[in-house]
């Protein structure tokens, strides 16, 4: 039987000598297949020319797996990359694709796109059209809203986000009060900021807001009305009067049932229905109280989470300090049993916000409504891909830095206990 | 269930008057809004019924796995459209649980590289709203395949155009024998492996019950082919000149943009969960475990296989399933893009003409609702099965 060269310690240097040649071989003739458009193994069959960088390179790596060689880097580098056959030809994979793939789409997405002008025609290169995004960037924030009012909606936003600063840096004193003005007075601030009609402001109807700011309008109304919904209905499931429980329960399932898209449109077609006759509700409260009660359905079983985990003893505990239901769940469980879920809390915003875009059921255009609008546009066809690509930076921006903050916080809170 | 804790106790009053508040709340609602709904519905001159549901629909349907034209009834249309929803659904499961998997196992990969791209994957596809990868599949990715003629040919077999994907028609004989094969060798193979449970458990004794349903469930059908008169053609799709610049494919079967990108971005997007639950199951499996394992001998194929496996999957299987359901709940997005699904069938084209809201509505959601509660009970009654029992 004929012995296979093992490479180990003893035949160190003769391995690296024959191993990082053959690898250096591999990646040449790769790049130069990549960016210099010429083929040095051309004599190779066809097939076997396609393959050899892989076929080189796993043949390479196998000669550099050394095991205890002395040297740090490659022992690192085996460890990690290069433990056995098949993984040195995964890592040689993602090499391979991530140098194939990532210049193109940089150079369409950047090097290669245009970013100045002011019509379709100002692009005139073969990547991606910016000027797209940046004509109609204020449609994509703000919507239909009319353009000398659209301060309102910069600073119902600016005060929101100084408050939520604010409730960062204040004493943990008055952070109690910064939370219940944001929860309880600044909704109704802002939403009379940018719907106005009173204090002279022009009246907005619902009907021009849109783009992105509608976006975090629905998501913050539903996340702030739904809590207390949520938080009545886990209790409510937990209950020991049947009527109470069951109801719970028949509402949480139903809701959580059905796709959302079903609920807008019940909310769009059906519930006009219900109403008296003659009256109208505005349809961006419809899908707001539509949002509501399908978010607190999931929020319910969030919090129901929570107060499962907390231990009976201080159910116990608080009983026997004589306190009542509403006592004992307001001061004792609820507090810890909220704090338990706030990951799940953000979790739930998270699904919120990355549900909005489906609001364009009932005729509402937030981002990706107006993108869909945008391209329609008959001196803007075709271009769909650089609106959504945009739509999708966007929101995931906005979810990838929650789903950070949230993964954070839990650990925090994870430790604490 | 213990009936005597549910029952109403008239004396005592702080249990009975939130139970009787409650009661009467729902029952105000619900007679408040449906003596409105009277009202409007007497206004408009349309009583509630579901007679509609066997008038003809006179719409067309552009994707249909059954036989269907305008002339069929409104509750033929809202089986195709529910026949459309349940294709995508379980063509996004088969995709999202092989990525997903394979994702999962990625993250946990010793190759830095891979757990890497297997991280950014998740990171980046779970943070994107599943409406905007679907518009990007549809009006952005699939809108630059070639036109027809131009189409990207798979050898002649399946062409890949802006059209759709046209792939061909297998056009069976006898396909009842064949079925018939095939459920006669699934139950073989359920044989084959309680009996290698059974010699394993017994006396020890190891069965390759893998190999030999494998064989199975290859000789069985085959011999249909054989001696049971099966037989199988293709159509396989031809490029048709329809005018000057106009061409189409004829024959096969085309599997429409529609389809296509709602599968994909479906996958794409629930495959990020099924790896995380993938991760959490096998990285919940203690280090005990393996080590125990590893010290009676076992080796690291049979490690898997027979210790992570088995206490891993108990981990995985209930949010997977619930990640299963969401798919199927998502596929309702397909109204976006004009798939044919229940929704935009039947919320959409059939609402629209008959103006029956309450009714088509009450059908959808409670189509949805029989899904979701049928899947759960038998989750919990798989759970309850698969729950280590403690003593």
């Amino acid at each position: 039987m004929i012995q296979i060269y093992k490479p180990n310690r003893a035949n160190l240097n003769t391995s690296l000598s024959i191993g990082l040649p053959i690898i250096a071989l591999a990646f040449i003739d790769f790049f130069g297949n990549t960016f210099l458009n010429t083929n040095l193994t051309r004599f190779l069959p066809n097939s076997l020319s396609y393959f050899f960088p892989l076929i080189a390179g796993a043949v390479g790596l196998y000669f550099i797996r050394i095991e205890y060689s002395g040297i740090r880097i490659l022992d690192n580098f085996n460890k990690n990359v290069n433990s056995t056959t098949f993984n040195a030809v995964l890592t040689l994979l993602i090499i391979f694709i991530f140098f194939k793939y990532t210049p193109p789409l940089l150079n369409w997405l950047i090097f290669d796109a245009d970013f100045v002008g002011s019509t379709k025609e100002d692009c005139t290169s073969d990547g991606a059209c910016w000027v797209f995004v940046k004509v109609w960037f204020k449609r994509f924030m703000y919507g239909m809203y009319p353009n000398p009012e659209q301060w309102r909606i910069n600073t119902a936003f600016f005060i929101l986000f100084a408050l939520i600063g604010a409730a960062f840096f204040v004493p943990p004193k008055f952070k109690k009060y910064i939370i219940l003005f944001m929860l309880f007075i600044y909704p109704i601030i802002g939403i009379k900021l940018i719907s106005g009609g009173i204090f002279g402001l022009k009246w907005i109807e619902t009907g021009a807001w849109g783009g992105l700011s509608l976006t975090l309008i629905v998501s913050a109304f539903a996340l702030i009305l739904c809590f207390p919904i949520g938080m009545f209905l886990a209790l409510g499931r937990r209950s020991e009067l049947p009527v109470i429980k069951y109801s719970s329960i028949g509402f949480i399932e139903i809701w959580r049932g059905v796709p959302l898209i079903t609920v807008l449109f019940m909310s769009a077609v059906m519930f006009p229905m219900f109403l008296p006759d003659g009256t109208y509700m505005d349809k961006l409260m419809r899908v707001i109280i539509a949002i509501t009660l399908f978010e607190a359905a999931y929020m319910a079983e969030v919090i129901r989470g929570g107060l499962q985990a907390l231990p009976r003893g201080q159910y116990d505990a608080a009983k026997s300090l004589g306190m009542g239901y509403w006592r004992l769940h307001l001061l004792v469980i609820l507090p810890q049993a909220l704090k338990l879920v706030i990951p799940g809390i953000a979790n739930t915003f998270l699904a919120l916000v990355k549900d909005t875009p489906l609001i364009f059921v009932v005729g509402l255009l937030e981002l990706a409504g107006m993108i869909g609008l945008a391209k329609t546009n008959p001196k803007w066809l075709g271009m769909a891909i650089e609106g959504y690509v945009f739509a999708g930076l966007v929101f995931w921006v906005i979810c990838y830095a929650m789903s950070r903050y949230s993964q954070r916080l839990e650990k925090r809170l994870s430790t604490e206990r | 269930m213990n009936l005597k804790k549910y029952k109403i106790d008239f004396k005592n009053k702080k249990r009975l008057i939130p139970q009787v508040l409650t009661i009467s709340f729902i029952i105000f609602v619900i007679a408040y809004f449906s003596y409105n709904a009277q009202i409007n519905m007497g206004n408009r001159g349309i009583s509630f019924g579901y007679g509609f549901l066997s008038q003809e629909a006179s719409f067309d349907i552009t994707f249909s796995m059954i036989d269907y034209d305008g002339s069929y009834s409104y509750g033929r249309a809202f089986l195709v459209g529910l026949l459309n929803t349940l294709l995508v659904s379980i063509i996004g499961i088969i995709l999202c649980t092989v990525l997903g998997v394979t994702i999962g196992i990625g993250r946990l990969s010793q190759n830095y590289l891979i757990a890497k791209a297997a991280e950014w994957y998740v990171e980046i596809f779970r943070n994107i709203p599943l409406l905007l990868q679907i518009f990007f599949w549809y009006y952005g990715a699939l809108r630059l395949l070639p036109l027809p003629e131009n189409a990207i040919n798979f050898n002649d077999i399946s062409y890949l155009t802006i059209k759709g994907w046209y792939v061909p028609k297998f056009i069976w004989t006898n396909f009842s024998i064949f079925l018939l094969s095939v459920v006669v060798s699934i139950f073989a193979i359920f044989y084959v492996f309680n009996y290698a449970k059974k010699q394993r458990e017994e006396i020890g004794k190891h069965v390759p019950a893998g190999f030999i349903s494998l064989g199975i469930i290859i000789i069985i059908p085959m011999i249909t082919f054989l001696v049971g008169g099966v037989s199988l053609n293709f159509q396989y799709p031809e490029l048709n000149q329809l005018s000057d610049t106009v061409y189409n494919f004829k024959g096969g079967v085309s599997i429409i943009p529609e389809l296509i990108s709602l599968a994909l971005a479906l996958s794409m997007y629930t495959a990020t969960f099924v790896a995380e639950n993938v991760r959490a199951g096998i990285e919940g499996v203690g280090k005990g475990q393996k080590e125990a394992a590893a010290s009676i001998g076992l080796t690291r194929g049979q490690i898997l296989k027979l210790v992570v496996m088995p206490q891993a999957l108990r981990i995985i299987i209930p949010p997977t399933t619930n990640q299963y359901l969401n798919l199927t709940k998502n596929s309702s997005l397909a109204a976006a893009i004009a798939y044919p699904d229940i929704v935009l069938v039947f919320a959409g084209t059939a609402l629209m003409q008959t103006g029956r809201a309450i009714e088509i509505i009450s059908i959808t959601m409670g189509t949805y609702l029989f899904l979701s509660l049928t899947i759960s009970v038998l989750m919990n009654s798989y759970n309850k099965k698969m729950a280590i029992k403690e003593k």
